[in-house]
């Protein structure tokens, strides 16, 4: 399958690691990976603090790059929900954007939904041999409704243990703007993630989304917690090949 | 323009959204279910009731006036408060003095006060949530003799126990004033933890009558 | 005689106070996660029904919002025919008048309260005071409020910033002002606590001739008004007086009767946990020989009116005050209701103060933003509000006012840069070839950041930049 890569503006500019874990990932089990180069966001952070028309027109970017794939995979749970969610609301009903949207939402994917609603594969083939958290994302959880997706693709990874994170549910106090706009209520729910996280005696904390984790690790770095964070793309991408050759 | 017709004019501007020919009227039929209890009936309603802290006995139909009595004794009630239309046989089984609220001489507030407490019927009791209705009926009396004593006894008949709260509404009349009971009188305001015992009666008894077989 | 939250601090600069108060983090925690998983078991028993009860809840709402002039009619009619009398009150202030005139009439001083949020809202107490009237609030929670010259700060539990210790103070040095003293060996034990609150107005109950109530229920067919309530006190102010006064927002209403069918169930599940709460009282206008004979209901505008007009905050006015969006809150956890700077905190006051205010001060304007967007309001709201939708809707609103014009700028340049693939790559380069640079500590804004968050490593190549070598290493 011919696979479009949405890689997000935030992995593109701070997590290239990500996007070529993603790559790496479903070229392996056998896929072609496009990457549509004019690409660049997704509008959320314009649409969540308020600005809707520059959200709209980088929607409109969006659904011209992307309208002739057969498939968007998205390393990132809450850009995928913005489109999947919040791209009907952009539109007038009936207008030529809604249509469209209307059209290509359901052909937009975050990677876990990807490999296991449409390519049907939890075991990736996959080598992490490590103790990990799995963090669900607000918007991936509440919004995209990802379930025990993730879980399933990390269960099935060698290597690695899974362990149990508390408050799990609980948001990790991102929020895009949020995190300057309140910085003080996001460091506190960020340092009560951190300490879960360091509780679940994990060696590193997961998640489908960077942005989250940014707020996280940097915490968790700022703390010297001995805790590292990774997009899930990254362990899913891991083999033993790789592993021993590190 | 009086503020009944500025508020009407404002709430029909804020609505100029709404289509003209939208249908005043609702299509009901959400598909809830009527309850969403688990075992027979009466089983449900007593586990509920003990639940919130209220006291239960399944009695036999033949025997209430014995249970009532014993409830009355084991409570140390001597002075209870009884609405006229309470069956009178209920109450042939103990001694103690009656203060009998009718209508025409409705008990007076300060001896509602001084009261052991009170013996009523009820209109409906719910299985699923564990709550017993009163709505004013002569066996159940106006709502202050069933509040201001701290002690409630409340006799319940099995033909009167719904499984859920859907059905407890259609049978109720909304005209006359109901009261809905479950459990004793409670509060979660300190640290949202829950306590039982405050204002209104602080102990609720319910006698389930049995079906006569 | 009570707080009032006039000339709070926006959001962030209140909660900030709010995050480093251990005493008060530690209240709120225990208090929010007790409640949460109360709700969470009762909610479950239900299985699927419960979403079928939701979105049964939520059409009934909007339905009858879209109807509501009518259902508005319907329910007047319905009271008076029953024998109660129905006012109308635009605002707060001719609320107040319409209320204050009542008491007056009846020639009482003393009225006792049951708690309300309406009441609340336009601060009836303070204008009952001003003439010369004593408001006593019955509800534990309230009563802990008024007798500590505090203000509430959450809709169902408006003490649940304080501790059963902080209680007891309150008990011991305020109780003897308003009536009958606290017992002089009390104790922070709950029980006792409740034991002393039931001593401190059980007199009150039995003398006072005047009660003022809220409603959660106001049903248009029939003219019958329906109160959820817990500890008794609602039953001894709706019962025992000779008037009763209803203050009621004009959103309370729902259509008919059986659709208490659906909201006896959500609203006990929601909001505290239980089944069904221990007390509900429904009174349809006046019954000879039993309660009040005298009813006044008040109907309240106060800014609803133009809360129904905007068509995405209009669902604001479908919530049945459960406060169960309050409690699953992680930012409400951490900040308590006070920051917020209303009478209606939390999540849902973050949407809805705002809007019936009419966005008319600096904390109105922080309120859409105290919000992470987590979306956990929306999943236990019982009535489907989608919170995250409405914060977002004024989030539009405040960005595009005069005070906003730095933002603009910089989302503007935001723009420029991500509508173009030429342009963000070059960012990425010049931002690549800047790394190192980066300071732990950062200036302005992005102080808020690196504060206490490392910021992360700047790669030295950019996905794109990576993809297009790659492309030509392939061919």
């Amino acid at each position: 399958m011919r696979i479009a890569l949405f890689v997000t503006c935030v992995n593109d500019t701070l997590f290239p690691d990500t996007g070529r874990a993603v790559v790496r990932l479903l070229e392996r089990l056998g896929h072609e990976v496009v990457f549509p180069e004019d690409q660049t966001c997704c509008g959320q952070m314009h649409y969540n603090t308020g600005y809707r028309r520059p959200a709209s027109r980088l929607a409109v970017r969006f659904v011209r790059t992307f309208e002739g794939a057969d498939a968007v995979v998205v390393p990132s749970a809450s850009c995928a929900a913005m489109i999947r969610d919040n791209y009907p609301r952009l539109g007038a009903s009936g207008s030529r954007l809604s249509r469209k949207v209307a059209r290509m939402a359901p052909r937009v994917y975050d990677l876990t939904e990807f490999l296991v609603d449409v390519l049907e594969v939890t075991d990736v083939g996959a080598y992490y041999p490590h103790k990990v958290a799995y963090h669900p994302t607000c918007h991936g959880m509440r919004m995209l409704g990802l379930g025990d997706r993730p879980h399933r693709l990390l269960r099935a990874v060698r290597g690695l243990e899974l362990v149990e994170l508390a408050g799990a549910a609980e948001c990790c106090g991102f929020g895009g703007t949020f995190a300057v706009k309140n910085g003080d209520v996001s460091s506190a729910m960020g340092a009560d993630k951190a300490r879960h996280a360091v509780e679940s005696g994990a060696e590193v904390l997961c998640a489908v989304d960077n942005s989250c984790l940014m707020h996280i690790g940097g915490i968790l770095s700022r703390q010297r917690a001995g805790v590292r964070v990774a997009h899930l793309a990254e362990i899913l991408a891991s083999t033993e090949k790789e592993v021993t050759a590190r | 323009m009086s503020s009944r017709e500025r508020i009407l004019a404002r709430v029909r501007r804020a609505l100029a959204d709404v289509p003209a020919d939208e249908p005043p009227v609702r299509d009901s039929g959400g598909g809830f279910a009527d309850s969403h209890g688990v075992g027979p009936t009466l089983e449900v309603l007593e586990d509920r009731l003990t639940d919130y802290r209220a006291l239960v006995r399944r009695v036999a139909a033949d025997r209430i006036a014995e249970e009532v009595a014993a409830s009355l004794e084991r409570r140390g009630a001597s002075r209870v408060v009884v609405p006229a239309g309470l069956p009178r046989e209920w109450l042939s089984a103990s001694s103690a003095a009656w203060l009998t609220d009718t209508a025409e001489e409705p008990v007076p507030l300060g001896d509602l006060d001084g009261a052991d407490g009170v013996v009523t019927a009820c209109a409906v009791a719910v299985a699923e949530t564990g709550t017993i209705v009163l709505d004013g009926g002569p066996d159940q009396g106006r709502r202050a003799i069933t509040l201001v004593p701290d002690y409630h006894l409340c006799v319940v008949r099995a033909d009167q126990v719904v499984d859920g709260v859907p059905q407890a509404v259609r049978l109720l009349d909304p005209a006359r004033p109901l009261t809905w009971i479950s459990g004793p009188s409670a509060t979660s305001d300190i640290e949202l933890d829950r306590v039982e015992g405050v204002h209104g009666p602080r102990t609720l008894e319910v006698l389930l009558v049995e079906p006569t077989s | 005689m009570s707080g009032t939250f006039l000339g709070m601090p926006p959001f962030p600069e209140a909660a900030r106070d709010a995050v480093n108060d251990s005493r008060l983090r530690h209240n709120l925690r225990k208090a929010t996660h007790t409640i949460r998983d109360r709700r969470a078991a009762v909610v479950d028993e239900m299985g699927a029904d419960w979403q079928r009860l939701r979105a049964e809840g939520a059409a009934v709402k909007e339905h009858t919002l879209r109807h509501l002039d009518r259902y508005l009619e319907q329910l007047e009619e319905s009271v008076e025919r029953a024998g109660g009398r129905v006012h109308w009150a635009s605002d707060a202030a001719e609320a107040n008048a319409i209320v204050t005139d009542l008491v007056k009439a009846t020639g009482e001083t003393d009225v006792v309260k049951v708690k309300s949020m309406a009441t609340q809202e336009i601060e009836l107490n303070d204008a009952l005071a001003r003439a010369g009237i004593t408001a006593y609030e019955t509800d534990l929670a309230e009563l802990i409020v008024q007798l500590g010259e505090d203000l509430p700060s959450h809709i169902l539990v408006p003490a649940i910033h304080l501790g059963r210790a902080q209680i007891r103070e309150i008990f011991l040095e305020q109780m003897a002002e308003w009536g009958v003293p606290a017992p002089p060996g009390l104790t922070d034990d709950p029980r006792a606590l409740a034991e002393a609150a039931r001593v401190h107005l059980r007199e009150r109950f039995l003398r006072t001739r005047t009660a003022i109530s809220g409603a959660n229920f106001a049903v248009a067919d029939t003219g019958t008004l329906v109160v959820l309530e817990s500890e008794g006190n609602g039953r001894m102010c709706l019962t025992l007086p000779q008037t009763l006064i209803s203050v009621v927002g004009i959103e309370k209403i729902v259509p008919t009767w059986s659709d208490l069918e659906v909201f006896m169930q959500l609203l006990p599940r929601s909001s505290t946990g239980e089944r069904m709460n221990p007390y509900t009282s429904t009174w349809t206008g006046v019954t000879p020989g039993d309660g009040p004979q005298e009813f006044h209901l008040v109907l309240l505008d106060n800014g609803r009116t133009d809360v129904l007009a905007d068509t995405v905050g209009r669902q604001a006015l479908r919530c049945i005050r459960c406060s169960a969006c309050l409690n699953t809150c992680p930012v409400y956890e951490r900040t308590g209701g006070h920051s917020y700077g209303s009478v209606y905190p939390g999540p849902i006051g973050a949407i809805l103060t705002p809007q019936l205010h009419g966005m008319s001060s600096e904390v109105d304007e922080a309120l859409p933003y105290a919000s992470s967007l987590c979306g956990a309001c929306y999943e236990v709201c019982p009535v489907a509000i989608d919170i995250p939708e409405v914060l977002v809707h004024l989030r539009e609103e405040v960005a595009a006012s005069p005070g906003h014009a730095g933002e603009r700028a910089l989302m503007a340049g935001a723009e420029a840069v991500l509508s173009s693939p030429r342009a963000l790559d070059a960012v990425q380069r010049a931002a690549g070839l800047g790394r190192g640079a980066v300071p732990r500590h950062l200036p302005g804004m992005a102080g808020a950041w690196t504060d206490t968050r490392d910021i992360p490593e700047v790669p030295a190549e950019s996905f794109r930049q990576w993809w297009n070598k790659r492309g030509k290493g392939n061919q």
